[in-house]
Parts: structure tokens; C-alpha cells; sequence
């Protein structure tokens, strides 16, 4: 967390967070949202980017706050997201509002709020708030719910004998 | 072969430049276990490779240098100074015997016993040194003069990919374009749309197929290898391959390669018995190692099955037993399945002693990283005593897939045209769904299947009403899925989608068809899976059954009420018809469907269109009929007991449920009918110089009418029936219907229901 870097400042159901800008593909509106059944709520959709296709995330659920009035996947609904690549694929993450691009020096995050280090990588001082700087990876990782309880039953199972 | 040598000596080259710092840091840190296991498996590689490709000097290199690593990774020997000096000379000349394999020139392998004997620690270092000086520095001055040209280019996978999705972009700014164009209805715009068209479809082609490969590529080697491997354990073993024309991208056949080549040593060294072993099972003294590639759906299956001992899974659970004893407790509990898999866990060997063939343990674990590093899986068929076969299912990564678009619950997707065995569209009347508890099934044509409907396996409401159903196949079973509407067809190229949406287990991929909505395609073994579906006991049964699979035939019970069977194959669907889709034209009944009529069997006593309800349709080539039942029952295996018998269409009896019952003779049948369908069918004429017009659009018209049109007529054939324009100057003779160019002259040529009207009274 050395110095100071350029970050994308966003609204996400009233909580300021902060986005490298060098993790930012794109900023776009999705318009149209192709629902995929079946997946995590914070699973918005794809959409097309170009010639490539996007997975939709919700931010807010990710990050556990309010869903608020949720965009409700359609024509109509234009949602601005900022798009980047985690792992080869590609996502559209969900903001409210996008405000700012500015260079911010982080801060480690304060003692005692672990649930929120799963998915930010630390702390930042705005205009009268806290920014939270994300950590994209672990935010994409922690899509299917919190981060600490993602083994399921028979993962447990199965990863148990060869760590022993 | 050749092609072959050139891409091993790219890619050592490759390796040998990004391990060049892995062996500097070992130098300097000789504990470094991870810098340790990169090295070890470059010159395991190496090993494997050079084997098949016959270089015996590189073998002898690389499993020397093995074993001292091997015995370092053991913690039997301590990497010391004079080990890793040893080690790095012994790189630095397979680098050297690489290049000049490659320059095709010959390079004094005199130094080389040396070499191998500093790595046992015994000569004085004195002698490592003046070694290394004559080996490493001297070819380095010559080094650059080796290289010869390459034939071939590395590029960077981003680099494809981006061109990839520069021409998916391409194709999508193309199809806008049309829609823009379309609206302006410029004739010479669109012509030149249409020379882009193909030049865009031709690049797109092109530049999927520089990632495209034949798996043959893979499978090339394979002849020599079990050969050679064979040889060198004494056994006798017999390769077959197939499915070599299956396509793959090339990063996948690179990632496969040294897997596959692992698992077929493996099976000749380890799976295979001695030829004295497997006559006292009985077998015959030649294995038989079988290496098999097709696509599933949206996978590549990659089958290799040997016919040896299969694994010990009892020596297995003792060896792990015996090495770590807490355990043990844990090994008892395991099942069969789960035992074999055992092979799967790192640093384990199943043989006791290494063989320059299988190496030692670092087989199946790195086998199975391998594969799961494309995204694929690794199964094992253990059968012990009768051999072992390994799946390897390896996702399509860069598939064009022909995919049928379809609606359900709610949301468009696609499937793999390959895994649709048919889509029925649902008769409310003639389909009953049973469900029991979650599980449902559907009668199709006559079978029972699972039926699966997305909807219920999503959590959601059920529509009530039934529309369409996909049969579909899977590895080991068929089952219908439930479909709200098929909208199109397509060529498309499948993506993996991202980790959450894969996740849910029943896509396979997102594709971006034309309309750049992004659509997924079903997996439909994940839908299987999800849904509870189970074919495993049905599919062992198939393996066993496959050399005498009896023939099916369906029994049913005809229009005067005698039971009989038909062979199920030559029945082509069941099919409801209506009262006013039978006619009786000449003689004969004609059942009219899908624009077409096809003849009615009247043999068993259907004289009255009132008699025909419900047919067979028998379709034989070109030849069609349909043949009057009173119920379909069900699909039985035909007796192996046959009574030949000559009575009507029947060719013979047999005894079903205590009953004789008569099998008839499609080939008979047709044969019957023959005559009927070429002779009696009227002929209609279409005259004068529209009659390519009319061949065009009133054909079908015609033919359902019950006519054969011919716009020529043979020598001795008669027509019925004539059509001609009103206005032409020189109508033909006989009987003739005038078309008209406008309502008002003679019959107006688009009013289809008039015209069916006056052929139908002309053949009255």
C-alpha cells in the first residue's frame, strides 16, 4: 500500500467504494440483461459487451448491504457497471452511481471489521466518508455468499483424507 | 513424425528458456522443494518424450538426472554443490543435443558416461569441471549456427484470442449493417453486403481453425510408443484408435499430450499382464489397448481401456496403509470407486520398483493436475481382473457448436444439436405424464423415458401444459426435456462462462449469437445429474449385452383386430391422423401429411378412410407408407425364436407372452405397395413455358392432390390431368385446368384450395 493510486470513486447502496482504475476495463450501461436461472442472487445476468459476453454482478449483495430497490433485469433498466477481467472472464460489477476518477492512498483496514476485509483490500478518506477500496478478486470470489463458509459438505469430504 | 520432432524441439526449447532461472535460483538455494519439483518435471518430460520419439541419448540424459532428483525429492540425498553442478551440466547438454537434433548435425556424445557418472558423486570434482568446461562452453559458440529455420510460428493464445474476438465483432458491426441496409432496400449495397458477408464468414472460418486442431495429432505417436514400450517390458499388446478426426483446440492438444502419453505407458507397463500371466487368466496373449476420442455434447471424451489386471486396489490400500498409518482407519471406509482413485494421490507408486517406462508416481497425480488444469475431469472404470478404463472428459473450450436455440422456463438457451435426438411436439391427448414423488416419466413412441422439465429443477412454478420435449442422449442414457418453443438454429462458438454461472452445474458455456444477445447453452448430463437421473445400472447392462443386442419390434394390435409385430426400426413415428387426411384416390387410400401423401396399407382390412385412425409410418429410403393399426402396445425384443411362415406381408411367427404372434415384413410391405405408389399414382402435366413455375410452387399442391406432376411426358404415359396458363396460345389435349394470372380467368394460380378442388375432381 505504498503511495498513492488512481481509483474509480463509486456508489454502491449508499457506501462509497474506490476501484483501481488499472483493474477497469470499461465502463458501461448495460441495458439488457440475459437472466441466468439457477445462480447466486448477486448474479444479476450477462450482457454483451461488444462481441464478448459479461457476467452481471450485483455489488450490494456481494457486499451484504441493503438491496435496495434492485434494478429489475430488463429493457428498461439501465444499470451502470464497471466492467473487468478476473480469471480470463469477464464482469460487469453493478454501481448505483460513478462520481470520480482521483488517487487515493490506502489505508489497512481498521481491527475488528474481518467481514468486510474478505472482499476490500483496505480503507480510504473522501469527501466526508470512508471509501472502501475493493479487492475485485476476492469480491468475484465471494459471489456464492461469504467467503468463509464456501466449503460445502462434500468438499469437505473429499479434501479432508488428502490433506491428513 | 517429423512435425512431431520439430514440436518437441520447440518446446524443450520453450521450457529449457523459462527454467533457465528456476535452475539459476536452485543454485543458489538448493532446499528450494518448488524450484526442485520444476526441475524434476522438465527432465520427466523430457524423458517421456524422447522415449517415443526414439532419441535414446536424451532418454539416457534425462533419466539419469531423474533418478538424482528423484532421490533429492526422497530426501535420500542432500543437494549439494557438486549434485546441482552435475544436474545443470547435464540441462545444458540436453539443450546442446536438442539444437542439434534440430540442425540436423551430429554432436560427439563423448563426455556424456561422464556426465551421468558426476551425478553418483564418484569422480573427483576436478574432473566435473574440466567436463563442464568441454561440454557446455565449447558448442556455445556454435549453438547459434545450429538453429535451423522454423517452419512453423509460436504466437501467444492472447494473440488469437484477440483476433478471435476482433472478427466476433466484426460479425456482429456486420449483421447490424445488413439490418441497415435491408431497410434502404438498395439492390447494389446489398450485393456488395453480400461479398463482405462471405469475406467475414471465410476469416471467421480461418481464424477458428488456427486454434483448431484434429486430434489425430495427439494420437500420431501412439502406434510407435506401444510399440516401443511394449517391447521393452515383453508384452504383447495390440492397439486400436479411434475417432482421430475430432477437433479440438490446440492449447487443449498440447495440455493432453503428456497425459494421454502417461496413461498409455501405464497401461501396457502397469495394466497389461505378462504374456504367462495372462494365459493362466485366460486371456488371450496379446492385451488389447484401446485409444478412443469423440465429442459428447459439449465434451471431448478421451477413453483409454486396456483389457489387463486393472488396479490392485487391495495393494493399493495396503501401501498407503503401510506409509501413513493414521490413516487407516479412514482407507477402511472408502468404496470400491473411491479406492481405485487412490492411484490419483501424490508420490505414489503402485509398483515398488521405477521402470525407465512409468517413472515412479509421478504419473497419475500430475495425469490428473493435467487434466484438470483444461477444466476437464479424469474417471476410472476399474474392473479388476478384466482391465481398466480412464475417461478423460475434457471441456469444449473454442467449440463452433451447431446449436438449436430453444424457450424454457421463461429464458432462451441453446443445445448442442449433437445431443437432440428429436424434438416431439406434444399431442396433449396421446402424451401422459406419470410422475412419482419428484421423478417424472413420459411415454415416447412407445417408451418409457425420464422426463426432466427445467422449471421444477430450477424451484420454480410449473407451467401445466406440455408443448415440445427433446429427447436427448447422454453418456449413458436418453431422456426428454421439457421445452417451451425451438426458435432457430446455429453455428456458434461456446465460451466457458464465468465460475458462479458455471456453478450451477447445468450450463455448458455462453455463446453471442447473431442478435448479440449473449444465450447459454445447457449441459444437459449437469441437468441430468441435478435432476436425480441415474443410468448407471442400465448402462453396465448395455456393456455386457452389446454383442447380442436383440432386435426391438413393435407389437400392436392391427385394424382387424389380430395382434402383430413390426421390426421397430422400420417404423419411422406413430402418428394420429384425422378422418380428411385419408382419401381414397385409385384404388388406394392416400394419407396426406406435411404437404405429401403417402399410400395406406390396406392388406389387413383398411378399405374406409373411416377405418384408418392411427398409422405406422414406415419409411424404407424414399419409400414411405403408412400402415393402418388399431393400437400401438409396446416395443418388445424379438424373440430369438423364429418360425419362418409365408402368409401375406408376414416373413415369419413368434411367441410372445405365451402368444403366437406374426412379425410382419417392412421390405414386403413396401414391395406391396410398390406397384401402387409408381403405376396408379395419375399423372398431372404442367404445359407450356411456365412450367418451372408451376414445378416450383404448385408441386406440392399437386402431389398432395394425390397426382405425380411431370412437366414432360415418357413415351405411353397418359396424363390425367393438364394444367395450364389461360392465356397460353397452345394449351395440350385432353383434359386440361387453366390457370389464371388474375381472380376472374379460370382457376386464379395462388388459390391453392380451387385448384386442390379441380384436381380432385378430375381424378374423381
Amino acid at each position: 500500500m505504498s503511495g498513492e493510486s488512481l481509483h474509480l470513486v463509486a456508489h454502491v447502496g449508499g457506501c462509497g467504494v474506490l476501484i483501481e482504475t488499472a483493474r477497469v476495463d470499461s465502463v458501461v450501461d448495460v441495458d439488457v440483461l440475459v437472466p441466468v436461472p439457477g445462480t447466486a442472487p448477486a448474479v444479476l445476468g450477462l450482457a454483451a459487451m461488444r462481441s464478448r459476453v459479461a457476467t452481471v454482478i450485483d455489488a450490494r449483495r456481494v457486499l451484504g448491504l441493503a438491496p435496495g430497490a434492485a434494478p429489475a433485469p430488463g429493457p428498461n433498466a439501465r444499470t451502470r457497471a464497471v466492467v473487468t477481467a478476473v480469471d480470463g472472464h469477464l464482469y460487469a460489477i453493478a454501481v448505483d452511481t460513478l462520481e470520480d476518477v482521483a488517487r487515493f492512498e490506502i489505508e489497512p483496514m481498521p481491527a475488528g471489521l474481518s467481514a468486510m476485509s474478505q472482499v476490500a483490500r483496505g480503507v480510504a478518506e473522501g469527501e466526508g466518508e470512508t471509501l472502501l477500496a475493493l479487492d475485485l478478486d476476492r469480491l468475484i470470489a465471494a459471489i456464492d455468499g461469504p467467503v468463509n463458509a464456501k466449503l460445502t459438505p462434500g468438499d469437505a469430504n473429499t479434501s479432508a483424507p488428502t490433506n491428513g | 513424425m517429423d512435425d512431431l520432432l520439430q514440436e518437441f524441439i520447440a518446446e524443450t526449447r520453450e521450457t529449457l528458456e523459462a527454467i533457465s532461472g528456476e535452475i539459476i535460483g536452485w543454485e543458489a538455494a538448493p532446499d528450494d522443494r518448488a524450484r526442485l519439483d520444476a526441475i524434476f518435471r522438465f527432465v520427466h518430460t523430457i524423458k517421456g518424450s524422447c522415449g517415443f520419439l526414439d532419441l535414446p541419448r536424451l532418454t539416457r540424459l534425462s533419466h539419469a538426472a531423474e533418478d538424482a532428483l528423484s532421490a533429492v525429492r526422497d530426501g535420500r540425498r542432500a543437494p549439494d554443490a557438486r549434485l546441482v553442478t552435475a544436474i545443470l551440466a547435464i540441462i545444458d547438454r540436453i539443450g546442446e543435443v536438442v539444437e542439434a537434433i534440430d540442425a540436423g548435425a551430429a554432436l560427439d556424445d563423448s563426455g556424456e558416461d561422464m556426465l551421468i557418472a558426476a551425478l553418483d558423486g564418484a569422480p573427483p570434482p576436478g574432473l566435473i569441471a574440466i567436463v563442464d568446461a568441454a561440454d557446455v562452453v565449447a558448442p556455445d559458440h556454435n549453438a547459434p549456427a545450429f538453429r535451423a529455420a522454423k517452419r512453423t510460428v509460436r504466437l501467444s493464445v492472447d494473440l488469437l484470442d484477440d483476433m478471435m474476438s476482433g472478427v466476433s465483432d466484426m460479425v456482429l458491426a456486420r449483421n447490424q449493417l445488413a439490418r441497415g441496409l435491408r431497410e434502404q432496400g438498395d439492390p447494389r449495397l446489398e450485393a456488395m453486403l453480400e461479398r463482405l458477408t462471405m469475406t467475414v464468414d471465410n476469416l471467421r472460418d480461418t481464424v477458428t481453425r488456427t486454434r483448431m486442431q484434429r486430434i489425430e495429432m495427439l494420437f500420431a505417436p501412439l502406434p510407435r510408443l506401444v510399440r516401443d514400450v511394449a517391447a521393452v517390458v515383453g508384452k504383447q499388446v495390440s492397439l486400436t484408435i479411434e475417432g482421430g478426426d475430432v477437433e479440438l483446440d490446440r492449447e487443449m492438444i498440447e495440455l493432453l499430450r503428456d497425459p494421454l502419453v502417461h496413461l498409455v505407458r501405464n497401461a501396457i507397463d502397469h495394466g497389461i499382464e505378462t504374456m504367462e500371466a495372462r494365459h493362466a487368466a485366460g486371456k488371450p496373449s496379446a492385451g488389447v489397448l484401446k485409444v478412443s476420442a469423440r465429442q459428447a455434447g459439449n465434451l471431448i471424451l478421451i477413453e483409454i481401456a486396456d483389457d489387463g489386471a486393472g488396479i490392485d486396489t487391495d495393494r493399493l490400500v495396503a501401501k498407503i496403509g503401510r506409509e501413513q498409518p493414521h490413516r487407516q482407519r479412514q482407507l477402511a471406509q472408502l468404496s470400491d470407486h473411491d479406492r481405485a482413485a487412490l492411484v490419483f494421490e501424490p508420490g505414489l507408486s503402485s509398483r515398488d520398483e521405477a521402470t525407465s517406462v512409468s517413472g515412479r508416481g509421478v504419473g497419475m497425480d500430475v495425469v490428473k493436475a493435467n487434466v484438470e488444469q483444461t477444466g476437464g475431469r479424469i474417471q476410472l472404470l476399474n474392473r479388476p481382473g478384466q482391465g481398466l478404463t480412464v475417461s478423460l472428459e475434457v471441456p469444449l473450450t473454442l467449440a463452433i457448436l451447431n446449436a438449436v436455440m430453444v424457450n424454457a422456463a421463461g429464458s432462451r438457451f441453446a443445445l448442442s444439436r449433437q445431443v437432440v435426438e428429436e424434438i416431439v411436439a406434444v399431442d396433449q391427448s396421446q402424451v401422459r405424464v406419470d410422475r412419482f414423488g419428484s421423478s417424472a416419466m413420459v411415454v415416447v413412441r412407445g417408451q418409457r423415458l425420464p422426463l426432466v422439465n427445467l422449471e421444477r429443477l430450477l424451484g420454480r412454478p410449473e407451467s401445466e401444459r406440455l408443448r415440445l420435449l427433446a429427447v436427448v442422449s447422454v453418456r449413458a442414457g436418453r431422456y426428454a426435456l421439457a421445452l417451451d418453443d425451438v426458435t432457430d438454429t446455429q453455428e456458434l462458438v461456446v465460451k466457458p462462462a464465468a465460475p458462479a454461472v458455471m456453478r450451477v452445474g447445468i450450463f455448458a458455456g455462453q455463446m453471442l449469437p447473431d442478435d448479440g444477445q449473449p444465450l447459454l447453452l445447457l449441459d444437459v448430463a449437469g441437468i441430468a445429474e441435478r435432476a436425480g437421473l441415474s443410468f448407471e445400472a442400465v448402462s453396465e447392462k448395455a456393456v455386457e449385452a452389446t454383442a447380442v443386442e436383440p432386435v426391438r419390434a413393435l407389437l400392436f394390435d392391427d385394424v382387424d383386430g389380430v395382434r402383430r409385430m413390426i421390426p421397430a426400426d422400420a417404423v419411422d413415428r406413430i402418428e394420429r391422423v384425422g378422418t380428411t387426411h385419408v382419401n381414397l384416390a385409385a384404388g388406394t387410400l392416400w394419407l396426406t401429411s406435411d404437404g405429401r401423401s403417402v399410400p395406406v396399407y390396406d392388406g389387413a382390412g383398411a378399405h374406409r378412410a373411416e377405418d384408418v385412425t392411427t398409422v405406422l409410418r414406415l419409411q424404407l429410403d424414399d419409400r414411405e407408407l403408412a400402415y393402418p393399426v388399431r393400437t400401438a402396445i409396446e416395443i418388445v425384443p424379438l424373440p430369438d425364436e423364429l418360425t419362418p411362415a409365408d402368409a401375406g406381408a408376414a416373413s415369419g411367427v413368434a411367441l410372445v407372452d405365451g402368444r403366437p404372434v406374426e412379425l410382419l415384413d417392412p421390405l414386403r410391405l413396401l414391395e406391396a405397395m410398390g406397384a401402387a405408389v409408381g403405376g396408379e399414382r395419375p399423372l398431372c402435366l404442367l404445359h407450356g413455358g411456365e412450367g418451372p413455375w408451376m414445378e416450383v410452387f404448385l408441386r406440392p399442391t399437386i402431389e398432395a392432390a394425390g397426382y405425380r406432376a411431370v412437366r414432360q411426358l415418357a413415351p405411353g404415359e397418359q396424363a390425367r390431368v393438364a394444367l395450364a396458363m389461360a392465356d397460353d396460345a397452345d394449351p395440350p389435349v385432353g383434359t386440361v385446368i387453366r390457370l389464371g394470372r388474375a381472380r376472374g380467368e379460370g382457376v386464379y394460380r395462388y388459390d391453392r384450395a380451387a385448384l386442390v378442388a379441380a384436381l380432385q375432381e378430375m381424378r374423381a
